[in-house]
């Protein structure tokens, strides 16, 4: 693109939404940064689309406001907007060919005949739609009209890309392909990206920052690393993946992190036991842990008993339950676990002190 | 895909009823009519000889293509805003919108000619209003001429013309008309060039029915033309009921029939038969 366009940097403040009686979204408060990608992750209806709808300008918040470089724009219809936006099902015009897709929003901004030309076809060539100008939508196939509406979308160089679970009618190899395309858009373009998915894969693998919803509530935002080794409760540890979770005792502060009982063997964690006193959930995900036959000392470690082996190709999944009858799940080499299963079913489980993770005890 | 035979017999022995029933009271007497056109009152092609020459069957034959050609485009177009209401208006406008569609089905073809007689004559409630309003000095002709006819079947042809606009609105994605207005483009612009061209093929069945209806009205162009806006229909009935011409009739309606079949042939070339629907 000639003069890329300014990415746009958002601010929500306190956004609600209602419908009727459903509090389809609440207090939702967040910065989206000038040029990030950022992913709503959550289930559905879990307010995450509302909150893209409320960006685009399609729906109206009930509550909040809404500002885009610091202009108040909660009221502004969508077509003043100007946010690039990419739905679920693409919406390409069916009865207009690619060329004229992708020309639509230049004409609209009456852009005069030749630039829109040099534009459109900048961004055929970009998209990799060569040769495909004078098609209609209906004869490409579901990755091309998803090239289509990218194209679209970023061809009047918007401040923000929003994108509506664009992957979701592609088959897999094909999604990966395109999700490699779309970071691919997102440094070339520097346009902020907002992407909306209840795929927690594809959300860690694509965004600079993840923010998590569950019943309209934004549960935490994160850097995928951040949101994925510390999550801040039990729905946001559960959504992005296995984990496993084991009761703990007498939490309180240490040296160097904080200090519990699991079974009554001390346990140590980097994390700081700030939001949980006493009673809480250790959380720790599969590939962090791993066993041996005998406990070594000083090292954080339970006993626990194999009862299900599975051989997954590049590792073995293991299913064990500890003595107190936590059921705990782990991955480790396959060498690893014929050594350890070599003698019997009773192993040592060990983790990581910096890999466990404190949650409150019940409820979220 | 391609149905499977069974699937297909048993389509050919629902249609079969309905079939049977169209040639025996239909092709087979208008095989009959065919034969007089080519008989009466000589044997040969004098009748259609006639046809090509004589100045007041073309005059019709010009008068009935011009009226349908209006009430398609006004029927369409009236219709296409009621649709719009009827389809995507809000609950209220909804039910407003299908009473005023479907109470004409509930009234005579000839009780809504005499209604529009009593609203559009001289002394009727149009011209009486005005006059004593003091817009107007003179009544306006408003019936017995070709504006009365236009009126009268328009209003007989709009609920027609909605339905295979109805049915091309509602298969519409609303995505793609957000997607329009979230790129930047206003209502109005939304309307005129995603809305509208998504709707074509309705748009198209919707005026192929009203035009193939207006063709061959009858009953509307007697009342409201008054005998001064003769249409081919009116004309058809004159040659047989009333100057004992059969011949020249029966050559008017093998030709209007034709005339008919090529238009649809033509339309359906272009479009599906299941788009109308």
């Amino acid at each position: 693109m000639q003069q890329p366009g300014r990415a746009a940097e958002i601010k929500a403040i306190g956004i609600g939404k209602s419908f009727g009686s459903f509090r389809a979204l609440d207090d939702l408060t967040l910065d989206i940064g000038r040029g990030e990608f950022l992913t709503l992750l959550g289930p559905s209806g879990s307010g995450k689309t509302t909150f893209l709808m409320i960006l685009a300008g399609f729906i109206q918040p009930t509550d909040g406001r809404l500002y885009s470089d610091g202009v108040d724009i909660t009221e502004r219809p969508a077509e003043q907007r100007a946010a690039g936006m990419v739905f679920q099902g693409y919406a390409l015009f069916p009865h207009m060919s690619v060329e004229a897709n992708i020309a639509f929003p230049l004409k609209v901004r009456k852009k005069s005949a030749a630039e829109i030309k040099r534009r459109v076809g900048e961004m055929i060539e970009r998209v990799g739609l060569k040769g495909h100008e004078k098609k209609l939508p209906s004869q490409l196939s579901g990755g091309q009209q998803q090239r289509v509406a990218l194209a679209r979308a970023l061809v009047f160089e918007p401040g923000v890309l929003l994108l509506d679970e664009p992957f979701s009618a592609l088959d897999k190899g094909l999604r990966g392909q395109m999700q490699a395309e779309m970071k691919r858009l997102h440094q070339e373009t520097g346009t902020t990206f907002v992407f909306v998915t209840h795929d927690q894969s594809e959300a860690l693998a694509l965004s600079s920052r993840v923010a998590i919803f569950n019943h309209g509530k934004l549960l935490q935002v994160g850097a995928p690393d951040e949101v994925y080794d510390r999550p801040d409760n039990r729905f946001v540890a559960e959504f992005l993946g296995e984990i496993n979770m084991l009761p703990l005792k007498g939490v309180r502060p240490a040296d160097n992190g904080s200090t519990g009982l699991c079974e009554d063997r001390a346990i140590s964690m980097r994390c700081k036991a700030e939001k949980v006193r006493g009673d809480a959930i250790l959380a720790i995900r599969p590939e962090y842990m791993s066993i041996a036959r005998e406990a070594a000392a000083g090292e954080n470690g339970i006993a626990a008993t194999a009862v299900a082996s599975t051989y997954l190709g590049a590792a073995t999944r293991l299913d064990l339950t500890t003595r107190q009858g936590a059921k705990v799940t782990v991955s480790v080499p396959n060498e690893v676990a014929a050594s350890a299963l070599s003698k019997g079913n009773s192993v040592w489980l060990t983790w990581p002190a910096e890999k466990g993770f404190l949650l409150p005890d019940g409820g979220q | 895909m391609r149905a499977h035979l069974s699937d297909r017999i048993g389509a050919a022995l629902l249609m079969a009823p309905l079939l049977l029933f169209l040639v025996l009271a239909y092709a087979w007497p208008f095989l009959g009519v065919v034969k007089w056109s080519f008989t009466l009152p000589t044997p040969g092609l004098g009748q259609y000889n006639a046809l090509l020459t004589d100045q007041l069957v073309q005059s019709v034959f010009i008068r009935t293509l011009r009226i349908a050609a209006i009430v398609t485009i006004v029927s369409v177009a009236a219709a296409y805003a009621i649709t719009v209401v009827w389809v995507r208006g809000t609950p209220v406008q909804r039910v407003v919108a299908e009473f005023c569609i479907l109470v004409p089905f509930w009234i005579s073809v000839l009780t809504r000619a005499f209604g529009w007689v009593a609203l559009l004559s001289n002394r009727g409630l149009i011209n009486t209003w005005l006059q004593a309003v003091g817009f107007i000095s003179e009544p306006l002709a408003l019936v017995r001429n070709e504006f009365g006819v236009i009126v009268g079947m328009t209003h007989f042809l709009i609920p027609f013309a909605v339905f295979p606009l109805a049915s091309s609105m509602r298969s519409l994605d609303d995505r793609v008309l957000l997607a329009a207005r979230g790129l930047g483009s206003s209502r109005m612009r939304t309307f005129w060039s995603v809305f509208v061209p998504m709707t074509r093929s309705g748009i198209i069945g919707s005026a192929l029915i009203v035009f193939v209806f207006s063709l061959g009205f009858f009953v509307t162009p007697a009342i409201l033309g008054g005998g001064r806006s003769v249409m081919i229909a009116e004309l058809i009935y004159l040659r047989i009921f009333q100057s004992p011409d059969w011949g020249l009739g029966a050559a008017i309606s093998v030709v209007l029939v034709l005339f008919v079949g090529a238009l649809m042939a033509l339309l359906f070339r272009y479009i599906r038969p299941k788009q109308l629907v």
